[in-house]
């Protein structure tokens, strides 16, 4: 079983995100970047597939800030390869480009089950996983939590709303889009991502051209307007707390 | 190439999706601008009766029994040859587990433009799309010459696609639907025993925030004593520290409490679009421009673990 995960890293939320002077981008400069966390439980079920099935878990990902960190992590957790998008990657292009890109790359590994993250939250132009999958000539499903594999078939467990599954049949090669991994993703130690720096190799592969082309054109980026906001409680914990005590006196629960 | 705007109608096991007539009443927005018309696109197999109340100028019936449920691939073929045939301004989708396996599909096989987490259009037909968790926005002309978008509820509430008069319904041919590569094998329904939180009315709901698992007890202590039950985001049911059964969201439960105390949750647009029935939002989050604060009346920037040991205490004398 030979397993393809295409990750990318993306800003992380919990930090300040501001538009820059053009209007139509976000700033860049400071932004610090993580990987996408459905492309983390994307990787976590390739690995949890390799170990039930033996196989090899190649991790493919575009070069941006902190990509090499990334992989090598990927390494300790049990992927066997580590493969490098080089090229204009920094300024983040859209999932049309990174579909592209990555076509080609993934098509020489001919694997069997492509594995990535069912969205990003920075997808203004769809998700990868899909147009990566037509770009192969492959099938895709999205919103998947759950994979077996079987002879050239897997059957993954697709979400619903209200916890209904649908178990879906699908013909392999065959890129899913992950929600959740089977498990949660496995944490490694430091020791364990410095020894695997040591040991594992990131090969890089040229991508000459970005093509966007299938993106929307963004004309200006700005930060939401609430057009009516939650009154702030101030003070200490104390102050919040008793507030709420009030609160709550006033619904008639306490 | 037509002026007209078509909302590919989701529904699931005989019954019409919400996020379908918030799409019918986005895309009104939208054919007024172009002077086109709102067409309902229904796939099914001898459910021509889910188009009864859909507020659209004209519905296509595509009727095949390969189209009975929803499967990714038979979903795409149709839909290609269709938009192919008919080349409509824009094609609207929902940002769900149906609409978001087809959108960029049919982006790269047709080569049209696609636009995702579109909330609203302007007047002048530019798209409004939420990013990021909700914390950005992007705006910009609607691409052309036929514009695939997903749709996130957003500006427009389900009401508003619905219409009393039934609409003019056509059937269209469906192309041949062999050697099809996604079958469904079977329905998982969710599992009994755990409580609905969808009843429930009052939910101290825990996000990211929370940070470890060993902290939902306090959640867990503190539902407790106000008679409610703990609920959670995304993140913490897949790290396994609660059941997919208290999850609200996208995959999860929409719920409507009397009390919903969101504690360490930034409020991304999936999530509060399964929370705005509730009575009263209060959202406890040290992140000052987490957009939960957008929706909720009442809000406060301390830190989580130390208020909720507070206000146990405090509830505890009360």
């Amino acid at each position: 079983m030979n397993i393809v995960v295409l990750i990318k890293l993306v800003p992380d939320l919990v930090e300040e995100l501001t538009i820059d002077d053009s209007g139509t981008d976000l700033e860049r400069d400071w932004l610090r970047l993580i990987i996408n966390e459905f492309d983390d439980h994307a990787l976590e079920q390739g690995i949890l597939l390799k170990e039930q099935s033996e196989g090899q878990v190649t991790v493919v990902a575009p070069d941006t800030e902190g990509v090499d960190d990334v992989l090598y992590a990927a390494a300790a957790r049990g992927a066997d390869k580590l493969i490098k998008l080089l090229g204009e990657f920094e300024q983040g292009v859209n999932s049309h480009a990174l579909a592209r890109a990555s076509a080609s790359v993934v098509q020489d590994l001919q694997p069997d089950l492509v594995l990535t993250g069912v969205q990003a939250h920075n997808d203004l132009d769809g998700s990868v996983g899909p147009l990566l999958a037509e770009f192969l000539g492959m099938p895709y499903v999205g919103y998947i939590s759950g994979v077996t594999v079987g002879d050239k078939k897997s059957i993954a467990r697709k979400e619903y709303p209200g916890g209904l599954i649908a178990e879906m049949e699908i013909s392999l090669p065959a890129v899913l889009g992950i929600q959740a991994a089977e498990e949660p993703p496995r944490y490694v130690a430091i020791s364990k991502v410095r020894q695997a720096m040591k040991t594992a190799t990131i090969e890089e592969q040229e991508i000459i051209e970005l093509d966007s082309s299938g993106g929307p054109t963004i004309s200006r980026m700005f930060l939401p307007e609430a057009t009516e906001r939650a009154t702030m409680i101030e003070g200490d914990e104390e102050e919040v707390a008793a507030k709420l005590v009030e609160i709550f006196q006033e619904l008639g629960l306490l | 190439m037509s002026q007209d705007i078509y909302v590919v109608i989701e529904h699931l096991r005989g019954q019409v999706a919400d996020i379908s007539y918030v799409m019918l009443a986005a895309a009104r927005v939208l054919a007024q601008g172009t002077g086109g018309e709102v067409v309902g696109v229904l796939l099914g197999h001898n459910n021509q009766e889910l188009a009864g109340n859909l507020a659209a100028d004209q519905v296509l019936y595509l009727d095949h029994p390969a189209l009975a449920e929803f499967t990714s691939d038979a979903y795409q073929k149709t839909l290609a040859s269709l938009i192919e045939e008919k080349a409509p301004r824009a094609v609207l989708f929902g940002s769900t587990s149906i609409g978001a396996d087809i959108a960029s599909v049919l982006s790269a096989r047709l080569d049209l433009p696609m636009v995702a987490l579109c909330r609203s259009f302007s007047a002048g037909g530019k798209y409004v799309s939420q990013i990021c968790g909700g914390k950005i926005m992007a705006e910009g002309e609607l691409p052309e010459p036929t514009a695939l978008v997903t749709m996130i509820p957003g500006d427009f509430k389900p009401d508003e696609g619905k219409s009393d008069k039934p609409p003019n319904v056509t059937s269209v041919a469906v192309p041949a639907l062999e050697e099809l590569r996604v079958r469904l094998v079977g329905y998982v329904e969710p599992e009994a025993g755990d409580v609905d939180i969808s009843q429930e009315s009052i939910l101290i709901s825990v996000g990211r925030g929370i940070q470890t698992e060993d902290n939902i007890e306090l959640a867990e202590e503190l539902a407790e004593l106000l008679g409610g039950v703990v609920s959670a985001t995304r993140p913490v049911v897949d790290q396994g520290w609660l059941p997919i059964s208290r999850l609200i969201g996208k995959s999860g439960k929409t719920v409507k409490p009397q009390l919903y105390l969101a504690l360490g949750i930034s409020g991304a647009p999936e999530h509060v679009e399964a929370i705005t029935d509730s009575k009263m939002i209060i959202a406890i989050n040290t992140d000052p421009n987490a957009p939960i604060f957008d929706v909720a009346q009442y809000g406060a920037e301390v830190d989580l673990l130390d208020l909720t040991e507070v206000l146990i205490e405090m509830i505890e004398e009360a």
